[in-house]
């Protein structure tokens, strides 16, 4: 369906590619056909946007402002009606002390998360870039691996090594007469998804660290180190402060990563008792929707999260915009 | 010294530098263990799982595999089907959509340019759940919703897949290029078919790629969309795999299999893709 329209920009030039004779009138009109030939390239983005972004907005945003009104028994057609609720589903989001639990426990998380991801990521990147460093192009790949590893399929199998029945720590730990502890308790629960997010992560954002680091042009290196510099002074003063941009831009998505983390804690929910349904903002808003049925608070719920972390999107770019002065063509 | 080190980038000492290559080691098998107990744990009968070290191979692989391949008459390979049609056809998709949208913002001045390519970068900070729940209650309306539209449409249009193709259009496809097609009177479809397209080709081999992952990881999609589990993605039918095991231990070594048998074709993507494609592509690096 996606390639129809681009066809239209085709059919409407007729001239075969190898009439020579035509030339002298032609430029005109390929002047104007040129000016529409952008708009039907875009036509199939376009179409996808509106239809699975816009849309989707606009009728989150209807359904947060309504409500159901169940008239008589509510049984029979007509019986439940959609009213207006004004902001009604919103003064229950922020009465909602679950949600805001939810929104905590992902802000602790992240709090986990952001700093050990990046700080590998970054800690790697340079190791790689180390001229004299061994093995970095099997590491380069090892470490990239988990990205290639569905989120809820990493979090099944790190499920299974914090099972004491199964997993080789555990093992060792009985080995050496060592404390075991309960990796779904209470605060540990936050290292075990922390873990979980930092395996899977730390990769891509390594490489794209590194991708950063290898633009740097190497006669920089070159002058520092007849100046006497060493391998950790060049990293220290040149390459972090070079590659800034790169991390504010992985900070940043990894901010919003955090705020949607939903992967981790339902695969590992049937493994363990003490994790609520509603542990990170997204489990609340899916449980308010399909399992208590309450799609309009849910959405409220949503439209709350979206403002948020658009908020937060805004400040992090006001903030990091001196460093990100590139320019985007 | 062999005659080899005599070249001009040798000029440097070449002792190891043993602190990077450590960390760096040791951040391989930190990344690489659990996939080495996967395939490890893969191996294992029911009585071995609980019983023998864990990283002592098993005697049960076959018998795993032939007991999940059996498992409600094959309903896994289904699922595996059905993740490599979503991932496959939608990143394909996903890939002429960006090439297309991508090539109009980076090669065309117009009206609306900019915004239209800033609205869609927006679109990336809109959490997923806030468009997965009103997606799946209006395609219900349309009577889309568990089907396998539900789950291709809406992971065609990649925001970062039309940044991408934007950042590689305008660095890979000269402009003189396509103003001499115009010259010799080649339609604009012809030109960006014919021309543009073969161009871009890495930017849109990464746009497949990113895409491709990003589907076949997805969770949250058809989580919310997909009731019959005919259709499931291998993420969601491993998930309730899963569920079933948490009271039926027994389960445990098919959730295993089927966790290394879904993380086998990714890996292998990758292996053999890196020979032909650099992974800093991802990235958005042009020049790599």
């Amino acid at each position: 369906m996606t390639a129809t329209p681009l066809k239209g920009s085709g059919r409407t030039t007729a001239g075969p590619l190898a009439d020579g004779t035509a030339t002298t009138v032609r430029p005109r009109r390929i002047r104007r056909r040129g000016r529409s030939a952008p708009y039907w390239f875009l036509v199939p983005a376009v179409l996808l946007f509106a239809a699975f972004t816009v849309v989707p907005i606009g009728y989150a945003v209807w359904l947060s402002l309504h409500k159901v009104q169940v008239k008589g028994i509510g049984l029979g057609k007509g019986a439940r009606q959609q009213v207006w609720n004004g902001i009604g589903n919103y003064t229950a989001v922020f009465e909602d002390s679950e949600f805001g639990h939810s929104v905590l426990r992902a802000f602790g998380y992240g709090l986990i998360v952001i700093p050990t991801m990046l700080g590998l990521a970054l800690v790697f990147a340079l190791m790689l870039d180390t001229p004299r460093a061994r093995s970095a192009k099997f590491a380069r790949l090892a470490i990239f691996l988990p990205y290639a590893v569905p989120g809820i399929i990493a979090a099944l199998m790190w499920g299974f090594l914090y099972l004491p029945t199964v997993s080789p720590f555990y093992y060792l730990l009985r080995e050496f007469h060592l404390p075991q502890p309960d990796l779904f308790d209470g605060g540990n629960l936050y290292l075990s998804f922390a873990n979980i997010a930092v395996w899977g992560g730390t990769g891509f954002n390594m490489i794209v660290i590194y991708t950063a680091l290898r633009s740097i042009p190497q006669e920089i290196y070159e002058a520092a180190r007849i100046d006497g510099a060493s391998d950790l002074k060049i990293a220290l003063r040149i390459k972090i402060p070079i590659v800034m941009p790169s991390l504010v831009l992985t900070f940043f998505f990894s901010v919003i990563a955090t705020l949607q983390v939903f992967t981790e804690p339902m695969a590992l929910k049937p493994l363990t008792n003490g994790l609520s349904s509603s542990w990170s903002p997204l489990m609340a808003i899916y449980d308010a929707a399909f399992l208590r049925s309450d799609i309009y608070g849910a959405s409220a719920t949503a439209v709350v999260l979206a403002l948020a972390t658009f908020a937060l999107s805004f400040t992090l770019l006001r903030v990091s915009d001196r460093y990100t002065r590139e320019d985007r063509a | 010294m062999t005659p080899l080190t005599l070249t001009a980038a040798d000029t440097k000492p070449r002792r190891t530098a043993w602190v990077p290559t450590l960390v760096l080691i040791l951040g391989s098998l930190y990344c690489l263990i659990p996939v080495a107990w996967v395939v490890i744990a893969a191996s294992k009968g029911h009585g071995e799982l609980f019983s023998t070290f864990t990283f002592a191979p098993g005697t049960g692989f076959l018998d795993n595999l032939k007991e999940l391949s059996s498992y409600r008459d094959g309903i896994y390979w289904e699922w595996m089907v059905n993740s490599l049609f979503y991932a496959g056809g939608g990143a394909l998709l996903s890939a002429a959509v960006s090439a297309a949208g991508g090539y109009a913002l980076g090669r065309f001045a117009f009206r609306g340019r900019e915004f239209v390519f800033k609205l869609m970068l927006a679109g990336v900070l809109v959490p997923s759940i806030v468009l997965t729940v009103p997606q799946y209650l209006l395609l219900s309306k349309l009577g889309l919703a568990d089907s396998y539209w539900s789950m291709l449409l809406p992971s065609i249009l990649s925001p970062y897949g039309v940044y991408l193709v934007r950042i590689y259009a305008a660095a890979s496809v000269p402009a003189e290029l396509l103003e001499a097609a115009r010259m010799d009177g080649a339609s604009e479809w012809r030109i960006f078919s014919r021309i543009a397209v073969p161009m871009m080709m890495p930017g849109l081999i990464t746009v497949f790629l990113f895409q491709f992952v990003g589907i076949w990881n997805n969770f949250l999609l058809p989580y919310v969309m997909l009731a019959d589990d005919t259709k499931f993605p291998l993420t969601l039918g491993l998930y309730t795999l899963l569920n079933q095991g948490a009271s039926q231990p027994a389960l445990y070594t098919l959730v295993i299999m089927g966790c290394f048998l879904a993380i086998l074709p990714l890996i292998a993507l990758f292996l053999v893709i890196q020979r032909f494609w650099s992974l800093d592509l991802l990235s958005g690096s042009v020049k790599a």
